[in-house]
């Protein structure tokens, strides 16, 4: 089981309280888990990563394990710490930008 | 009893303020979507229940909601608007070709006849239409298709396409405002577009008279009147009297041409509202004074409208968005500042009075008159 930390805004728009808990399939990936997160809550497609080129929006950025990985490959493997959900994958949106 | 409920678009919430016919007791709710930028948000005329609402940030991009229910209750809906086709480039402030690319929704616009259909005036520039109530957008690429479009620059505040008319009596005839492209209408419900700037003057582009190019600010019209329409353009106020075909100037005796809003009154076709700013480097009022010019003549002859409003000491803005009428009667005119005031009159703009005094900074106000 995933865990991911949304920030406070996309809490509220998934209308989620604390921490999210998901179930990916296969190797836990920033690219698996969010998608596994957009199918779980829709309304948040768009919010991260753009719709069409699936980058990362450019004010949010994604730490796990005192570690910033926004600039790795989505297809790289996470930590294991957040792959077995000892530790959570934090988005986090940056200290700027509205 | 009848009433009146208004629409408040802030940088940091939506604002839903009621009151019935007097106008004389306001109850407020929200923020709703606090801490997100509410461009716009408006009702269905064809059904006052259905609200939606433009909700952005710089962090999280772009989201609709819709209301089932006046705005107690809302739900996410479709927030993907792809360019169709290769979106190809527009120019940016200094001149050289960029690329389009979405940024936020300017202006929501439902259907008059239809509460799932809706219009999206986005920016960079370009209209999207919905016809499932949000859930998914398309848009109307003719409009970019114009052979113009690679030529068209940002005002300000953007490439946006901020203002659409939707004719009463003419189906599939539509008009927007983009600054800083100006005035285009279609009258094949967007599948061809014309430039509609012909009267206008603007000194900061080469050619002051061009085709395309001019900051417009808002257009208004009448419903029963849908061949007159006003302008308030970055400079001077202008209408129109042959549907868009051509423009004149009937700035009159405003203490300042430039501004934002221009409203029209909803028994009287040739009553008209603007508040004049003081030019578009210093963005607030003249003379520290919050003044809405009404005209009774369709333009050329204002006359200032102060009571109740700050006559000292007062530096706000009103953005083009920011000013709506009621259908009641005496008909009731409402506008909110950058300061965080959403003020209203119940009769005409006669006087005036504060609904709300320290709202984040209003954006958009909007104003249903309810059954």
């Amino acid at each position: 089981m995933i865990r991911v930390v949304l920030p406070a805004h996309l809490r509220t728009l998934a209308h989620v309280d604390g921490e999210v808990k998901l179930h990916v399939e296969g190797r836990a990936t920033q690219r698996s888990v969010l998608d596994a997160l957009e199918a779980r809550y829709p309304m948040l497609r768009g919010t991260i990563r753009d719709h069409v080129t699936q980058q990362r929006r450019a004010f949010v950025r994604v730490f796990a394990c005192e570690q910033d990985l926004s600039h790795e490959q989505p297809d790289a493997p996470l930590p294991d710490a957040v792959a077995m959900g000892a530790e959570p994958l934090l988005v986090v949106g940056a200290m700027a930008g509205g | 009893m009848s009433g009146v409920r208004a629409l408040v678009g802030t940088r940091k919430g939506a604002f839903v303020l009621t009151s019935d016919a007097k106008r004389d007791r306001w109850d407020i709710s929200g923020p709703h979507f606090g801490g997100w930028e509410i461009y716009h948000l408006k009702g269905s005329p064809a059904d006052p229940n259905r609200l939606y609402a433009s909700q952005s940030t710089g962090w999280f991009g772009q989201q609709i909601q819709r209301s089932n229910d006046g705005g107690k209750t809302w739900e996410s809906v479709g927030n993907k608007f792809v360019y169709d086709g290769v979106p190809g480039t527009h120019l940016w402030y200094d001149g050289t070709p960029r690329p389009w690319e979405f940024t936020r929704v300017w202006h929501l616009e439902p259907s008059l006849t239809d509460p799932d259909t809706i219009y999206a005036g986005v920016q960079d520039a370009a209209l999207f239409r919905s016809m499932d109530g949000g859930q998914t957008w398309q848009e109307l690429p003719g409009l970019r298709g114009h052979g113009s479009a690679s030529s068209w620059q940002p005002g300000a505040g953007g490439l946006c396409l901020h203002t659409i008319l939707l004719d009463p009596s003419h189906p599939g005839r539509i008009f927007i405002a983009i600054s800083a492209a100006g005035v285009f209408g279609t009258d094949d419900a967007g599948k061809t577009w014309r430039p509609m700037n012909r009267g206008l003057r603007s000194e900061q582009i080469p050619n002051p008279t061009a085709e395309v190019g001019h900051c417009v600010h808002r257009i208004a019209m009448h419903p029963s009147r849908p061949r007159v329409l006003f302008m308030q353009k970055h400079w001077d106020v202008m209408r129109s009297d042959d549907a868009g075909e051509s423009w004149q100037e009937v700035s009159g005796n405003l203490p300042t041409d430039f501004g934002f809003p221009i409203d029209v009154h909803a028994h009287e076709p040739e009553t008209i509202y603007v508040v004049p700013i003081k030019s578009d480097s210093e963005h607030y009022l003249p003379e520290g004074k919050l003044r809405v010019y009404r005209s009774r003549t369709g333009g050329h002859e204002w006359e200032a409208l102060t009571k109740g409003l700050p006559q000292r000491d007062c530096y706000v803005n009103v953005l083009r968005d920011a000013m709506a009428v009621d259908s009641l009667d005496p008909c009731g005119v409402y506008f909110g500042t950058t300061g965080g005031q959403v003020y209203a009159s119940a009769d005409a703009g006669d006087s005036w009075a504060p609904i709300v005094r320290d709202l984040p900074s209003v954006v958009s106000v909007e104003v249903q008159t309810l059954p």
